[in-house]
């Protein structure tokens, strides 16, 4: 059954992705580009990470959908058509996905019990977590506290993006408002 | 987005849910999937909805840009303070056993004050990016979309 629910799934995302690739219309791509994470969402759930299927959800097709939209409106809202037919990116796109698949090679076996991620530290934090911090969600355990240097600094990232837009493309200065003026 | 009556009415009607699904995420990362991160992207997706529908002029009324820059900053100074104060009581930086006279207990009140730095910095610097792309762009025609 499991197998089955990623096979659809999976065939969703490529047709999601075909159908990305055709489009012109960037207002419907962006859409879609919400559905693909949706959809990776789902696969998250399917594959019991639920903390990373809801972050997915959340950022993936909530808000980056919406900061898309905003840069939408910013620029154009029509793919321009490319003139000639160019061979390199598709040559790229090839051998990427090549190189990828081959080192999937090396990787263990779906769900094998011998895998690093299963023999290595996972076992240690899922015995110790109760112990040490009594907390029963053990992905928050490791991410706040056994981690949470490495959360500290992702914190400080996502501060830092901030003030990277407000610096770039303002936000500081006091500048007029264009909806300032509508009377709604 | 003023004739849009179905799309005024629905966000009136699930923006408040949202924002209680966010604090129960928040504050419930402990024991069920989500936290910081996760809360704050989704109280920050009910104030750009509610942003969206109703207009740049009224969330900023809610949430006014210098506060949303200022809440980040806090946000940041929330988790890096929490590891501080265990420094000063004597254990490592960001060990939060010091925080309580019981180990477990100091971890957990360690989380839930990080987790609402996290939480607070992600939300309104969600928000602050929204307003920088919202300001600049004139408001797009029904018809565009």
């Amino acid at each position: 059954m499991d197998v089955l629910i990623n096979l659809v799934l999976f065939a969703m995302m490529v047709a999601t992705a075909l159908a990305i690739l055709r489009m012109r219309r960037l207002f419907a791509v962006v859409m879609l580009a919400g559905v693909f994470s949706l959809l990776s969402a789902l696969l998250f759930v399917t594959l019991d990470a639920v903390d990373v299927a809801f972050t997915e959800a959340a950022v993936g097709a909530g808000i980056s959908t919406v900061l898309m939209l905003g840069t939408m409106a910013l620029t154009s809202r029509e793919e321009k058509m490319p003139r000639k037919f160019s061979p390199l990116p598709l040559l790229v796109v090839c051998i990427t996905g090549a190189v990828l698949i081959y080192g999937t090679l090396d990787m263990p076996s779906f769900g094998s019990a011998q895998s690093p991620a299963q023999t290595h530290v996972a076992a240690q934090y899922l015995e110790r977590t109760p112990k040490d911090t009594g907390v029963p969600n053990v992905v928050t355990a490791i991410l706040a506290s056994y981690r949470g240097y490495d959360t500290f600094g992702e914190t400080v990232v996502v501060f830092t993006a901030a003030v990277g837009v407000l610096i770039l493309i303002g936000g500081f200065a006091r500048r007029r408002d264009p909806e300032e003026g509508d009377a709604d | 987005m003023r004739h849009h009556l179905i799309l005024r009415v629905i966000t009136k009607l699930i923006a408040p849910p949202i924002i209680l699904f966010a604090l129960y995420v928040q504050f419930h990362g402990d024991y069920s999937p989500g936290g910081g991160f996760q809360a704050g992207v989704i109280f920050a997706a009910a104030l750009i909805l509610f942003g969206i529908v109703f207009g740049l002029r009224k969330v900023k009324r809610v949430l006014p840009p210098w506060l949303v820059i200022r809440l980040a900053a806090f946000g940041v100074l929330l988790y890096g303070g929490t590891g501080v104060v265990s420094l000063f009581v004597g254990k490592s930086f960001l060990d939060y056993s010091a925080l309580a006279s019981y180990p477990k207990d100091g971890q957990h009140y360690g989380i839930i004050a990080v987790e609402l730095g996290v939480g607070i910095a992600v939300a309104t610097v969600m928000v602050a990016i929204y307003y920088a792309f919202a300001s600049r762009t004139p408001r797009i025609n029904d018809e565009d979309w």
